[in-house]
Formats: structure tokens, C-alpha cells, sequence
């Protein structure tokens, strides 16, 4: 764990319409990090999330209150625009979503692509080294030019985390990456968020209660749209210090 | 022992209901083609590969219909090349820009479009859209590009190209529709992912709209295709009626389907079998055109 905090949300409450779906979240990560958000479906983890790279108000009817800071800039600042933003922070969403219009190489490069880069041999690069980090290039390096969407679940899963590498993002977020996989690549893709934490800080919700203890330095349980209990992993598995959080992680409810 | 094979009751009555509607479709299909074949046989018998000239002079018992032919496709062309890119546009501020109540009231108003009848179409072109075209657009075009063949001669209002403009008038709100469809029924989650990337919303929807819905946008052209090749009051009404072929846009002229509706009334004899023989023609080529593009959708993995 790292003492100096990367992100840092305080009283985030996100809606949609008159909905109230976040009640004020207040969250620090620091820096290269994993941090696991757990708690029962519904709670708000993935609307957290969203509100963390600006995705959320492209909800239709959405808005955001509160502040989220990533090093030092306040994202939610008039003068910040979401698109720059979304360039430094990566997504990986629960259901593998390659684009179907491109091939591998496309998908993995469309990030820099967006940012305007042409070069081939830049690109040449950026997408081995993305797919090198993704532990799928010995996979895919022969079938560059297939479409994303002919690879395996599994494959494609880490073909979205290598095409959320490509531009470098300090932070990544990941939304239930793995809860479409069967075992076998649920457990690279762990393997793989290991690794990246050396570079990066990683915000991962999980609903596998031994993943969120594997792979998490902290955890934060949700509830209601509320964080009830947010602190060292081994201690919310072990010592809980909520009642609630207590009966979640051993399976009462949730 | 068996029961995994066993077929569930309603199943075999679904399956049979199934089957008689294909039946009756396909029959009735198969019926047109032999009605039509068989009223324009006596023209096939006595002109034979006649038929397949270009001039059309019923005094004169002379039926080519080649500029026909040439009317149907040009207009038709002409207005799917008008009607995409306006349907596809309207398709996208719909489903992804417009915000939900005003996409949803646009979009009842656009299906409702689809769904006037082409008498209607017909009457606003003649009375609203032709003297428009005729008093401006059309000279004004001419006045800068009047050299070229298409776009000369002298302009009568009612045209090819009046023809064309109101069948993409007609075909907007098919392909609009169709489209709009296609857009909704994209996972959300290719949007996001897109904008997630730091993609613009005009890149996300270039990328995650728009190039992963061609063979659907293609579908919606070729729906658009087959109404405006069979359509028939609307173009009779602005099209000019004049069965010469004329490789000005500009000039009054002829499709498959005006002809039969402008002329069938007086025609006897050989005139109405050629007649016929023209609309199996015109069926032939809807078949055509409705099996070629089922094919290349197979051809790119739809
Ligand atoms: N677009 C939306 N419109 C209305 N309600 C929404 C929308 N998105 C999320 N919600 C609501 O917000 C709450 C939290 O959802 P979500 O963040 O997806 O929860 P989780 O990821 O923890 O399962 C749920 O009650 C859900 O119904
Ligand atoms: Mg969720």
C-alpha cells in the first residue's frame, strides 16, 4: 500500500433523474493500488466507477455531485473535459466488448488511434507491447488481422484490458472482468492484474469474494449506495468491522 | 426412454401453422409470376427479343421496354443515393443525440410518415414539390452544371428526377426507421467502450454505430430499394409519363410501374400483354434484388 493517494472521490453522489444512486462516497486510492469494491448487486459499485472516468453521465437523465481528484486535478471541474480524461483512465467492462468492426490489431490500437497517432511502426509497437502486458500476444500475434470478435471469452476479455492499456492510463477500472469467464482465464486475468499494479493503480469490483481477498490490497464494501466499510483487504475478510459486512462476506445475504 | 425426442403438442400444430403460411407465401408468389407470365405471353410469342428495344409506341405496335427499365432503375437509384445518407443522419439523431422523450415522439412521427398513402405523396409532389423543383432547384442546377447531358434540356417540372426526389421522400421513413432499429439494438456496451477510450461522441458513434451496422444499414437501403422500385402513384404522378428515353434527369419520363398504371386502362391486344410482360420484368428484377442482397449479407457474416 502507498501512502500517497492517486484518487481521491469526497461526497460523490451520482443520480439518475430524481434517483439518488450514490449517497456521498467518500474513497482515497492510492497510488498503484488495487483496491476491490464489493457488495450485493444493485448497491451502486459499477455506478461508482462510472463516476470515476466521467462515464456516467452520458446516462441519459444522469448528473454527478461531489468531487473526484485524480493527481491533484479535480475531474468534475467546469474547465476539465471528459474526453481528455477518459484518455488517462482505462475501463474494462464485464461483458468483453471488442469492437466488431475491427480486427485485433485495430481494436488494441484504436486508444492511441483516437489520439491521433498514424505511424504505423508506433502503432506496430504500442499494440505488442499492450498485448505483451495483456499476456495474449503469444495467443494473437499470428491472427492480428481477425476480427476482436473471433477470439475466445477469455481472449477477448484480455483483448479489452490490452486495448485499455495501448494509451498508458495510470488508473484502470475494471467492472466484474471476469464474471462471464470460465476459471482457467479468470485466473490469467488475475495473474495479469498482479502484474499490472507494479504500473498501475487498478479499481476492480468483484462479486468472487476469494478473487476481491486474492487480488486487493484494500476493499470497500458498498451498500445502498453507501461505502459501509472500506480498509486493509485481510482485515475486512478477516476482522470485519461491520455487522453488515460481516454477513455479506460469509455469505448471509447479498 | 425416448422422451427427449418426443415433440411437445404445440409444437406440431406451431410447426404446421409454420409450414401452411410458407406455403401460401410461396404460392402466391409463384402465382404472380405465372399470372403475369401468362398474360404477357402473346407479347413474348409475337415480339419476342422486341421487347427488349427502346422504343415504346403503342399505335404503332411497337413495345420496347428498355426505357422503362432504365426509368425504374435510375429513379430509384437516384433515390436511394438521395434517401441514405438523410435516413442514416436522421437514423443517428434519433437513437443517439436527440435525449429520450423527443427521440421517442420524432420517432412515432416517422414511423407514421412510412405509413401515409402514396396518393398523398403523390398530390404534395405534384401540387408542393414540383413547381419548387421547377422554379428553382432545377435552374439553378443548370445554370452551373447545365452542360452536362444529364442535367439539360427544357425543364417541364414533372421529371425523372421530381420521380426520384419524392420516392426518397417516400423511402426516408423506411430506411429511417429500419435504421433507427438497428442503432437501438447495440449493446450499450459498445458505446461505452468506445467512449471509455477517450473517443469524442461523433468518433464513438463513427466507430461503435455506424461501422458495426453496415450489413444492417445495407438491409435498410435494399428495403428501401424494393419499395421505391415497385412504387407506383407517386412516381405516375410526377414522372411525366413520357415512354422515350431521354438522358436528361430533367425530362418527363417512364418506370415499369407508371407505365402499367397509365396505360392499362386503354390497353388491349398485344399492348396489354407487353404491359404484362413488364411487370414480370419488374417483378423479376425485385426478386432479383431482394435474393442477391440476402446473398451478400450471407457473403459478410449476417
Ligand atoms: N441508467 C439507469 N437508470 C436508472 N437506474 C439506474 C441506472 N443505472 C443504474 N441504476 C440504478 O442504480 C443502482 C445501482 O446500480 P449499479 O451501479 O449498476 O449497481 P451494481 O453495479 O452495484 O450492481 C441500481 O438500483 C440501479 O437500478
Ligand atoms: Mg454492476
Amino acid at each position: 500500500m502507498n501512502s500517497k493517494n492517486l484518487l481521491v472521490t469526497k461526497g460523490l453522489k451520482a443520480f439518475v433523474a430524481d434517483f439518488e444512486i450514490l449517497h456521498g462516497i467518500d474513497l482515497a486510492v492510492g497510488e498503484r493500488e488495487v483496491v476491490a469494491l464489493i457488495g450485493p448487486s444493485g448497491c451502486g459499485k459499477s455506478t461508482f466507477l462510472r463516476c470515476l472516468n466521467r462515464l456516467h453521465e452520458e446516462t441519459e437523465g444522469a448528473h454527478v455531485e461531489g468531487s473526484v481528484v485524480l493527481e491533484g486535478i479535480e475531474l468534475y471541474d467546469r474547465k476539465s473535459d471528459p474526453v481528455a480524461l477518459r484518455r488517462r483512465i482505462g475501463m474494462v467492462f464485464q461483458k468483453p466488448n471488442p469492437f466488431p468492426s475491427m480486427s485485433v490489431f485495430d481494436n488494441v490500437a484504436a486508444g492511441i488511434v483516437l489520439q491521433g497517432v498514424k505511424n504505423k511502426s508506433v502503432l506496430q509497437e504500442a499494440v505488442e507491447r499492450s498485448l505483451r502486458q495483456a499476456a495474449l500476444w503469444d495467443e494473437v500475434k499470428d491472427y492480428l488481422d481477425r476480427p476482436g470478435t473471433s477470439l475466445s471469452g477469455g481472449q477477448q476479455q484480455r483483448l479489452c484490458i490490452a486495448r485499455a492499456l495501448t494509451v498508458k492510463p495510470p488508473v484502470l477500472l475494471m467492472d466484474e472482468p471476469t464474471s462471464a469467464l470460465d476459471p482457467i482465464s479468470t485466473a490469467k486475468i488475475e495473474e495479469l492484474v498482479a502484474h499490472l499494479k507494479e504500473q498501475m493503480t487498478i479499481v476492480v469490483v468483484t462479486h468472487n469474494m476469494q478473487q476481491a481477498s486474492r487480488i486487493s490490497d484494500r476493499t470497500a464494501f458498498f451498500l445502498y449506495g453507501n461505502v459501509v466499510e472500506y480498509g486493509a483487504t485481510r482485515e475486512v475478510f478477516t476482522t470485519p468491522k461491520n455487522r453488515k459486512t460481516e454477513e455479506y462476506i460469509t455469505g448471509r445475504f447479498g | 426412454m425416448n422422451s427427449l425426442r418426443e415433440v411437445h403438442r404445440p409444437d406440431v400444430s406451431f410447426r404446421w401453422i409454420l409450414m401452411i403460411c410458407a406455403w401460401v407465401a410461396f404460392l402466391l408468389l409463384t402465382g404472380f409470376f405465372i399470372f403475369l407470365f401468362d398474360l404477357g405471353f402473346p407479347a413474348l410469342r409475337d415480339l419476342g427479343f422486341n421487347l427488349l428495344t427502346l422504343e415504346w409506341n403503342p399505335p404503332l405496335k411497337v413495345f420496347g421496354m428498355v426505357s422503362f427499365i432504365y426509368g425504374t432503375l435510375l429513379t430509384s437509384l437516384l433515390a436511394l443515393f438521395i434517401a441514405t445518407p438523410v435516413s442514416v443522419a436522421s437514423a443517428v439523431v434519433l437513437s443517439e443525440l436527440a435525449p429520450g422523450k423527443l427521440a421517442k415522439a420524432l420517432g412515432f412521427l416517422v414511423e407514421m410518415l412510412a405509413a401515409i398513402p402514396s396518393i398523398v405523396y403523390g398530390l404534395w409532389g405534384l401540387f408542393f414539390l414540383v413547381p419548387i423543383l421547377r422554379e428553382t432547384v432545377m435552374p439553378f442546377v443548370q445554370k452551373f452544371v447545365g452542360f452536362l447531358p444529364i442535367f439539360g434540356g427544357p425543364i417541364y417540372g414533372v421529371s425523372v428526377f421530381s420521380a426520384a426526389v419524392i420516392l426518397a421522400i417516400m423511402v426516408i421513413p423506411t430506411i429511417t426507421a429500419v435504421c433507427r432499429e438497428i442503432f437501438a439494438n447495440i449493446p450499450q456496451v459498445q458505446r461505452d467502450g468506445m467512449l471509455a477510450l477517450g473517443a469524442t461522441r461523433f468518433e464513438m458513434i463513427q466507430v461503435a454505430v455506424l461501422d458495426s451496422s453496415r450489413s444492417g444499414i445495407f438491409g435498410a437501403m435494399v428495403l428501401g430499394l424494393g419499395r421505391a422500385l415497385g412504387e407506383t402513384m407517386a412516381v405516375t404522378m410526377l414522372i411525366g409519363n413520357r415512354s422515350e428515353l431521354d438522358f436528361s434527369w430533367f425530362a418527363p419520363g417512364q418506370t415499369m410501374a407508371s407505365a402499367m398504371a397509365s396505360e392499362v386502362a386503354e390497353a388491349s391486344g398485344t399492348h396489354l400483354a407487353a404491359l404484362g410482360m413488364v411487370g414480370f420484368v419488374l417483378l423479376l428484377i425485385s426478386a432479383l434484388v431482394f435474393y442477391s442482397t440476402k446473398w451478400a449479407l450471407k457473403g459478410s457474416g449476417r
